[in-house]
């Protein structure tokens, strides 16, 4: 029970975990994992539950185990702050490692967490291409190369009947598909933020997986927005 | 009271508006202080509203100057200046008047157990406004803490006429020992004169809040010196106000007064009455309470006062002076609403007021409430169990749980050795408890509180890129404002006003025209209470009282008996009918708004399981009237009270409520960092949803303490689970079943509402496929 949605004319299947599954070159991209979101704030004085990176690392595994991946890419903010990794849990360290041996496993820097993954194995970088496709953490405004970024964690947000609903998705344009946020713990930005629109830079749409369908809305206009 | 305040008693005194309270409560303090020396405090007063403090400070300052005494009498709420509030910690005055929140943080302070040590008594103004609230829960913790700090304290709480003082004085006492209390009863003055607006005999079909009468309520208006227009929500002030607005042919001065607007819009209103230059103000609950706002001689109550104790109060605003009788007239929205009204009336000249809801105080407060203490001074466990229990509302507080609470304040309650080192608070050698950092006591001071509002974003006039720049007229909540657009209009303070642009979480607006959208507010509309209700049902039964009814209740009433029934005293009516190819159920509960709605969640579930296909349903206080595809041939099959507490709490994990209910214990619990009022972090979204959190406590912790608090809530308030199984009970027991031929005359109400109101709870994911199919249908080009 797949979907799947054309961009700059590869074949994409959207997860309903929030990863993109890239058959033609065996690729998994997910973004904005925020590993150690939780200890960061519990150190500010914040208790929040600690189980979200396992979460996260446990939905990571489930899209590993679902697909016949063999390069792993995540665009950035993988860790909430640079000391993240220190923090991790023996366990989740050492799953964590072994994915990036047997992976292809790329980091792309974000601003939270710069370079900070390296530790753990796989490549870190600032951007990449990959196919005709330009990696990087956050939108690039000016390149009109078909891009894949993270960042915004966008969100959709419906008022309908009366009731508010609000889903994680993936933002598209001609040229640039935003991911939504992979981990557990990372807030959403509304689909029709300026700051959003201004990053996809065009006429777009929200992609929602609800059941098996995929679900499309224009972005930034019409009578939900 | 002097002689409760001679005999080292505690005392409890009530009074309707205007019989001069708040001075009776002080007069032991100032006669006191006119007769000895003290150093320092000696009397501390609490009020709900930082406004009521300022304004009894006002009226102290009076007295004591033409006795010619020396006493200082300061306030201390969240506006007062910092450098103030750290003189009255150092040089404390002998008065100190102040709300629950900033009681609280002063007690967090180390220098609390000295500034507390000499105080004598404690005053607490306006019990039965928010004595069963959590803020209610926080005070009586205080009071608590303050009864240890100077074991000779004396409590003094004043209410409004309530009906039941002796829990109001179990509430009060220290241990929850009414017997340690003195109830003092000041005798009423005239008796409130109370009508019902009837024109022409004619009563609606349907609608609410009176507006079809605004023509009727502005000749009253004008008629009178100075009148208070109380409606029962937000939105509704706001179409009320325009109402009147729109047949205010002489132009008179009318203002309006709600919660979302800016504290300053307020402030000059409440000015604007006091000094006369007002003849009328549309409020909400907001205007409640005690203050004198200045010759109000006529109380409007626009739509139903759902309560006795309500129209009570209510009516009390209007002459503050105890010899008038007060006036209220009543204006009603339906007929069902007349009813209501007229119980009203009857059971405020019975004396029938309406039983508080008094509940076990909140463990989200507790929590709270107890890194407060902790910050204060380092304390032993069992010692501040024996604190905590003898506050009221935890008086039932076993040790069990009291360590939950203490272990989920420390540590966030998770069984995870890694975060030990970041624990909150520490058992030292000594074993006392402490806060890990002093950094957490100023975290604490900046999230302390029990009110929580929904996320909001501020409405600003003018143009300009932040809102130093314009005129902040005051809030509405996300939930609407991420409906609007550049170029939509919506009503505000009674104003039209167009939507230039969003910044932040700033609202930019000017002055528009054309037909605005009414901004929906997330506060409850209070349900009906079961008095009422009760009285609603003798009222329909009683035949001698409907001669003197308009003729349009009379007749609607009539047709009802020849064509169905009419609802009996205790059963419960339902009626089938056909109407345009679907089948009606109505079901005559008379249990409140929030009762039937969750019955409707409840019987459309069942209905699709015995495959009825249920199509939605609407709720009103006193009814639920769902439709379907085939016809309920059985309904008391439907009602089987036994699996209703599964499927309940099925329903209710699922549905908003619970979510909700998390979001706030979440905050107050201390999980979740407070949003600063008015401020959104923008940009990337690094906030911290509390959706997600619950999430994932669900499946990691489903016995959080938080979870647990939650569903308390869920339960209680937002979803009468109590009035609604009782109504079950009596549904299996005691059913009338009507098939009727047609619309029955009782049932027109609902029908009205269909259409109207969002129908029924259907799964997100039904609701986000069909949006799409709009949306696409809507935007086709061909």
């Amino acid at each position: 029970m797949s979907v799947s949605f054309s961009f700059a004319g590869e074949a994409c299947q959207p997860l309903a975990s929030g990863a993109l599954w890239w058959p033609a070159e065996s690729t998994l991209f997910v973004a904005d994992l925020h590993f150690e979101k939780a200890s960061h704030q519990a150190a500010r004085g914040w208790l929040l539950p600690p189980h979200a990176t396992a979460d996260t690392l446990a939905n990571l595994i489930d899209a590993v185990e679902a697909t016949a991946v063999q390069r792993l890419v995540c665009l950035g903010d993988s860790f909430h702050d640079r000391a993240g990794p220190d923090r991790l849990q023996p366990e989740t360290r050492r799953a964590l490692m072994m994915m990036t041996r047997n992976l292809d496993w790329w980091w792309i820097t974000g601003n939270h967490d710069e370079d900070a993954a390296a530790v753990l194995g796989g490549r870190v970088m600032r951007e990449a291409r990959l196919g005709p496709l330009v990696l990087r953490h956050e939108a690039d405004p000016a390149d009109a190369t078909p891009e894949l970024s993270g960042h915004f964690h966008p969100k959709l947000v419906i008022r309908h009947r009366g009731r508010h609903i609000a889903r994680r998705c993936f933002a598209r344009s001609a040229t640039k598909l935003i991911l939504p946020a992979f981990g557990a713990f990372t807030g959403g930005l509304d689909v029709a933020d300026p700051a959003l629109q201004a990053a996809l830079g065009g006429p777009a749409e929200a992609l929602v997986l609800d059941g098996g369908r995929l679900l499309r809305f224009p972005v930034g206009c019409g009578p939900h927005a | 009271m002097l002689a409760a305040a001679a005999g080292g008693r505690h005392a409890l005194l009530t009074a309707p508006t205007g019989a001069g309270k708040t001075l009776a409560g002080f007069l032991p303090t100032l006669a006191e202080l006119a007769t000895s020396d003290h150093e320092g405090l000696h009397t501390l007063y609490i009020s709900p509203l930082k406004a009521l403090a300022v304004d009894v400070q006002r009226n102290l300052l009076t007295p004591i100057g033409e006795m010619g005494l020396a006493i200082t009498v300061e306030t201390r709420t969240g506006d007062t200046p910092s450098d103030r509030k750290a003189r009255q910690k150092a040089r404390p005055p002998q008065i100190l008047l102040t709300t629950p929140e900033s009681l609280a943080i002063l007690l967090s302070a180390p220098e609390s157990a000295a500034m507390m040590a000499g105080v004598r008594r404690v005053i607490i103004d306006e019990i039965h406004a928010f004595g069963t609230t959590k803020r209610g829960d926080q005070l009586s913790l205080c009071l608590a803490r303050l009864q240890k700090l100077a074991p000779a304290l004396q409590r003094v709480g004043l209410s409004a006429t309530i009906s039941d003082p002796e829990s109001w004085a179990g509430w009060l006492a220290p241990d929850a020992d009414a017997g340690a209390v003195q109830i003092v009863r000041a005798e009423g003055g005239a008796d409130p004169r109370i009508e019902i607006l009837v024109i022409d005999d004619r009563i609606p079909w349907g609608g609410h809040n009176g507006r079809w009468a605004a023509r009727a309520v502005m000749q009253q208006i004008a008629a009178a010196r100075l009148a208070i227009v109380f409606v029962n929500t937000r939105a509704v002030a706001e179409l009320v106000f325009r109402d009147l607005w729109a047949e205010n042919d002489e132009a008179l001065p009318i203002g309006i007064h709600h919660g979302s607007l800016a504290p300053e819009a307020r402030r000059k209103v409440e000015a604007a009455m006091a000094a006369g230059r007002l003849r009328a103000i549309v409020a909400t609950a907001s205007l409640d309470l005690g203050l004198d706002w200045g010759d109000v001689d006529l109380v409007i109550q626009m739509g139903a006062p759902k309560g006795a104790s309500r129209l009570l109060q209510r009516t009390g605003r209007a002459n503050h002076r105890m010899d008038e009788a007060s006036r209220c007239l009543i204006v009603p929205g339906n007929r069902f609403e007349y009813l209501e009204a007229l119980a009203a009336r009857d059971a405020v000249a019975a004396g029938e007021l309406d039983p508080d809801g008094f509940r076990p105080g909140g463990l989200d407060v507790l929590a709270q409430h107890v890194v407060g203490l902790v910050a204060a001074a380092p304390v032993h466990p069992q010692a501040l169990y024996d604190e905590v229990k003898s506050a009221a509302p935890y008086a039932g507080l076993t040790r069990d749980v009291f360590d939950r609470v203490l272990d989920y304040a420390a540590t966030g309650g998770y069984a995870l050795k890694a975060y030990e080192r970041y624990q909150r608070i520490v058992t030292g050698r000594d074993g006392l408890l402490r806060l890990r950092t002093p950094a957490l006591a100023r975290q604490w001071r900046m999230n302390s509180g029990t009110i929580v509002e929904a996320v909001a974003m501020n409405v600003v006039f003018g143009s300009g890129k932040s809102s130093r720049h314009g005129r902040r007229l005051g809030q509405v909540e996300e939930y609407f404002a991420g409906q609007l657009r550049v170029g939509d209009s919506f009503m505000f303070a009674g104003q039209v006003l167009e939507v230039t642009g969003f910044d932040g979480a700033d609202i930019h607006v000017r002055m528009g025209r054309g037909s605005p959208k009414v901004p929906v507010y997330a506060g409850g509309r209070m349900p009906m209470t079961t008095r009422l209700a009760r009285r609603v049902r003798g009222l329909m039964n009683d035949r001698t009282r409907w001669a003197g009814m308009p003729d349009d209740v009379r007749e609607w009433l009539a047709i009802q008996d020849r064509v169905s029934q009419l609802p009996g005293l205790d059963d419960v009516l339902v009626e089938t009918f056909a109407r345009d190819g679907r089948w009606y159920m109505l079901v005559y509960g008379f249990a409140g708004h929030p009762a039937h709605q969750t019955l409707g969640m409840l019987l459309t579930q069942r209905m699709e399981r015995a495959g009825l296909q249920p199509l939605g349903f609407v709720a009103s206080d006193y009814a639920m009237a769902c439709w379907s595809l085939e016809p309920v041939d059985d309904p008391r099959a439907l009602f089987d009270p036994t699996v209703l507490e599964d499927e309940l709490a099925q329903w209710l994990a699922a549905s908003p409520f619970l979510r909700r209910a998390f979001r706030e214990v979440a905050i107050i619990g201390g999980l979740i960092e407070r949003m600063q009022p008015g401020v959104q972090k923008t940009g990337k979204a690094m906030s911290v949803s509390s959706d997600l959190i619950y999430d994932v406590l669900r499946r990691h912790e489903p016995d959080h303490l938080l979870l647990t608090a939650a569903w308390t809530d869920a339960r209680g308030k937002l979803t009468d689970i109590a009035r609604l199984a009782e109504l079950l009970e009596q549904a299996h027991d005691r059913m009338s079943h009507v098939r009727a031929a047609h619309v029955t005359p009782l049932a027109v109400p609902s029908m009205l509402t269909i259409g109207r109101e969002r129908v029924g709870e259907a799964a997100d994911s039904a609701l986000l496929r069909e949006a799409e199919a709009l949306i696409a249908e809507a935007m086709r080009v061909d």
